[in-house]
């Protein structure tokens, strides 16, 4: 064999014998999209390929571009290489694409969790001789519990809040986390609100099928007034803001992975931090990589030295990838580029 | 009488609401200090913080509330066990090797959280008092080393994850639960209904929870019988907008340079002396010359001034200083060499009396009475009050602030009170405006603590030709947002990689400011800067407009 199956450009990564890129960053012909997130699903590709599931965010937010879907499972020949996308857990209709030619396969995870969150596909290990995988909370440090638990605690916050005549604010992602969240409390509590941004992510998720509870977008007009003891799920970046003060006496908490660490949670000066991440913690990246059964790992954005020390050590041959994608950030593009909706 | 050790006795509250917790249907003790802990971090707000204190003061068994105070006040117990030791045993329990745990340390920030967060899970539970612990941790000390290892493991073993952290603070030391000694005096006193002033001063000193009661510490104290016991410290707020917008005219004001040493308080009591440290810290033994003013001073004399190296009648540098603070004895070399004074500025206690609550002017005659009396050898000399007549003239004589090593104005109010803490409206620091230069950022690395996700730590470099020399490190100065806009660029603009450090392509310029500048031959640029910041970012400025290293030499002669 003469060129490996998969190269690292700075276009991205890419797939000389299929001619198509992954996530690319930078305008290519053809590129097969892992997931709908700012820093993976690019303007300006001539071409797209992605999950059915995928396909509707994409299209809310990249507008009218060429995509072309696929569902999770199906093989499609392109150039000289079989690909499919597979379950990566991350958020609805993200993907692991699998990539063979001539019974080698490689694997691109994207960004990937490996616990079930209720919402989105779960993750489905695919076997393969090389694994690109994120390191975004590659550390020893970093162990999720599990999201029952989790959903307890902001269950507990927002009721105590109703109780003492507090609004609710939590941020989170407006694709993905928002809808976790959303999905998972306790909606009895009380109302929900939502930021516009969070709210226009979750029209296009419910107009394809998921079920999510009634909510209440936040408007210029509304009075906050009318909806005593309510929940705000607002995007990282709208805390604090003039947005989020209209509520008046409120508690502001957060939804990250980040939150696991102390001084992350102090810095972003909210009141609560709620340890909730759609990034795969240490157990989860290590089970991951062991299951694919792997002899190569690529490790892309996150502690990218200290992880791939590790798989090192623990006989991997392993080396970092230099790629644009940023993992899970506390602000992310996402978030700035919806902000002008609403605000 | 209640039992602290079995909690019997007492009605139990339930303090979980801050944690929802399955496994325990109540929680008491060390769960209760956890449950404090955990309120006390689950928000910024002031009055949640003091309303959550205040009840722990009024619950918990005394002894606990004895050790809170100790601990929130910088007090901690001895440390019993090196933390290299503890490091290693926390990656042994967590089955990693120990360069990933010293590897994901830095990005912790914290000692304590890491461990915490690396363990695996307990398969125990316990519920002893705070005060249980502490006593655990020191009985660490008498125990041999597979002893300590086993009462280590066990007790991580039964606590969870923020019980920990608690325990692990215990041991490892430097409580601080984000409460200022403000706040807590603040809520021990609506606990206690002491005044605050007054609470303030009876937990300054030297006290050790092992040697008081919360009866004799807080409740019955009589300050007087500690001989060393300091005052708190008043400390002043910084003037941004300078001399002008103060309410009072000129004439009402008292000015003196701020000096650049250390801030100490001088207690002569009882034919003894001590020194402390504004951090309360005794400083006594490291400053063994200012035992000579014993012979000339006489007891019930408290002073605050300024420990200063001083050197044919004028301050030296502030690292002729530094030197001798690294070190508990002092060699006779470095006494000849970096000979120190107290420059005083006030008189807080005079013939065993308080005045404390005297204006400021009559203090400072009182003082000046005083150190007339002292002869010119001794290792006291009074800070000179600033003759000047109107705002202009004083902004006239701040300029000349570098020259006389000092950082800038003192400003007091002629007729004001000694107060304690950082209190607005009296005092003030009119500080010389920093020196700054222009440079380029060459290198970056990622932050810890709270800012373990950001690149927040910079090297920066002047031009020398088309060579860029590297002569600093800054660390803040930016906004968040302007952390985070560095941190996207940095990801993409990275040209090398050293370890943890990442070249950047030499394209921002940032606009530093320091307060001081020396000679250093340990530095490539020759050059070591006292207090780096980023002031600004320069986006109108290329790389190729930054200052050079000739500019940085140039700085050096003229305020080395």
């Amino acid at each position: 064999m003469a060129e490996p199956l998969l190269t690292f450009t700075d276009r991205g990564i890419h797939c000389p014998e299929g001619d198509f890129h992954i996530d690319p960053w930078r305008p290519v012909d053809r590129a097969l999209i892992t997931h709908g997130h700012a820093d993976h699903a690019r303007d300006g590709m001539a071409r797209y390929l992605a999950t059915e599931a995928a396909a509707p965010v994409m299209r809310h937010r990249l507008g009218d571009i060429a995509l072309e879907t696929i569902r999770y499972g199906e093989r499609r020949r392109i150039g000289g290489v079989d690909v499919s996308f597979h379950p990566a857990g991350h958020v609805p209709g993200s993907a692991q694409i699998r990539i063979e030619r001539g019974g080698e396969v490689w694997v691109v995870s994207g960004d990937y969790k490996v616990a079930p969150d209720g919402f989105s596909e779960p993750f489905e290990p695919v076997a393969c001789h090389a694994f690109i995988t994120e390191s975004t909370f590659g550390l020893p440090v970093f162990k999720w519990r599990a999201q029952a638990e989790v959903t307890a605690e902001i269950d507990a916050w927002w009721r105590a809040n109703s109780q003492a005549g507090r609004t609710t604010i939590l941020g989170a992602y407006a694709l993905g986390k928002a809808q976790r969240i959303l999905a998972n409390v306790d909606a009895s509590i009380g109302p929900i609100l939502t930021h516009g941004a969070v709210e226009n992510t979750n029209e296009v998720l419910r107009a394809q099928g998921l079920n999510l509870p009634d909510t209440i977008r936040v408007t210029p007009e509304m009075n906050p007034k009318d909806h005593p003891g309510a929940l705000v799920l607002a995007t990282p970046s709208a805390l604090g803001t003039p947005w989020a003060r209209r509520f008046g006496a409120a508690s502001t908490g957060f939804a990250s992975g980040w939150m696991a660490l102390r001084g992350v949670r102090r810095r972003r000066a909210a009141d609560r931090g709620f340890v909730m991440s759609d990034h795969a913690d240490w157990d989860g990246l290590n089970a991951a990589i062991a299951e694919t059964g792997a002899e190569r790992v690529f490790v892309t954005h996150g502690y990218t030295q200290i992880f791939r020390r590790w798989l090192e050590s623990q006989g991997y041959d392993a080396a970092i990838v230099e790629t644009a994608w940023e993992g899970e950030s506390l602000d992310t593009a996402d978030d700035a580029e919806q902000q002008g909706e609403t605000s | 009488m209640y039992d602290v050790a079995t909690g019997a006795g007492r009605v139990v509250y339930d303090c979980c609401t801050a944690r929802v917790r399955p496994v325990y249907a109540r929680c008491t003790q060390v769960k209760r200090f956890a449950a404090l802990f955990t309120r006390l971090d689950q928000t910024t707000k002031t009055n949640p913080k003091v309303d959550a204190l205040a009840e722990y003061f009024t619950e918990a068994p005394e002894d606990d509330r004895v050790w809170t105070i100790a601990l929130l006040s910088g007090r901690r117990p001895k440390r019993t066990i090196t933390t290299g030791l503890l490091r290693e045993w926390a990656a042994e329990r967590a089955a990693i090797p120990l360069w990933l745990f010293e590897e994901s340390y830095p990005i912790v920030g914290d000692l304590a959280e890491t461990i915490a967060l690396i363990l695996p899970d307990p398969e125990a539970e316990s519920d002893h008092s705070l005060s249980h612990w502490i006593a655990e941790v020191k009985t660490l000390a008498t125990l041999d080393e597979p002893a300590r290892k086993a009462r280590i493991l066990s007790a991580w073993n039964q606590l969870d994850r923020t019980e920990r952290f608690v325990f692990n603070k215990l041991i490892t030391g430097g409580f601080r639960m984000g409460v200022s000694q403000k706040l807590m005096t603040r809520a021990l006193s609506r606990a206690t209904g002491i005044d605050e002033p007054d609470l303030a001063h009876r937990l300054m000193g030297d006290w050790t929870p092992e040697k008081v009661s919360f009866q004799s510490l807080i409740v019955a104290h009589d300050p007087t019988t500690d001989l060393s016991r300091p005052y708190p410290f008043y400390l002043a707020y910084q003037l941004d907008d300078g001399p002008s917008s103060l309410d009072a005219p000129p004439f009402d004001w008292a000015a003196e340079r701020k000096w650049d040493g250390i801030r100490g308080q001088l207690v002569l009591r009882g034919g003894e002396h001590f020194l402390w440290s504004r951090g309360e810290d005794l400083m006594t033994d490291r400053f063994p010359e200012l035992a000579q003013l014993r012979d000339h001073v006489p007891p019930g004399t408290v002073m605050d001034g300024e420990v200063l190296a001083w050197a044919d009648d004028f301050p030296m540098p502030f690292n002729a200083l530094q030197k001798r603070l690294g070190r508990k004895t002092v060699p006779k070399k470095l006494l000849t060499e970096a000979p120190v004074i107290l420059y005083a500025y006030d008189l807080l206690e005079w013939q065993g009396e308080d005045i404390r609550a005297r204006p400021f002017a009559e203090r400072r005659k009182l003082l000046e009475s005083l150190a007339n009396t002292v002869p010119p050898e001794m290792p006291l000399r009074l800070s000179p009050l600033l003759d000047f007549a109107d705002w202009d003239a004083l902004a006239a004589i701040r300029e000349d602030s570098r020259e006389y090593a000092s950082e800038g104005i003192m400003l007091k109010r002629k007729d004001s009170p000694y107060r304690d803490g950082r209190k607005r409206g009296d005092w003030w620091k009119w500080k010389v405006d920093p020196l700054t230069i222009d440079a380029v950022m060459i290198y970056a690395q990622q932050g810890h603590g709270r800012r373990a996700n950001l690149f927040t730590d910079f090297t920066f470099a002047v031009r020398d030709g088309d060579a860029l020399v590297p002569f600093t490190k800054a660390y803040s100065g930016l906004t968040d947002k302007e952390f985070r806009q560095i941190t996207a660029w940095v990801r993409k603009n990275t040209l090398e990689r050293y370890g943890p450090v990442r070249q950047v392509r030499p394209e921002h310029v940032f606009e530093i400011a320091f307060e001081g500048i020396q000679e250093s031959p340990r530095h490539k640029s020759g050059v070591a800067l006292r207090f780096p910041r980023m002031a600004r970012w320069r986006h109108d400025k290329p790389p190729g407009e930054a200052n050079t290293l000739d500019d940085l030499k140039e700085m050096l002669s003229a305020y080395g």
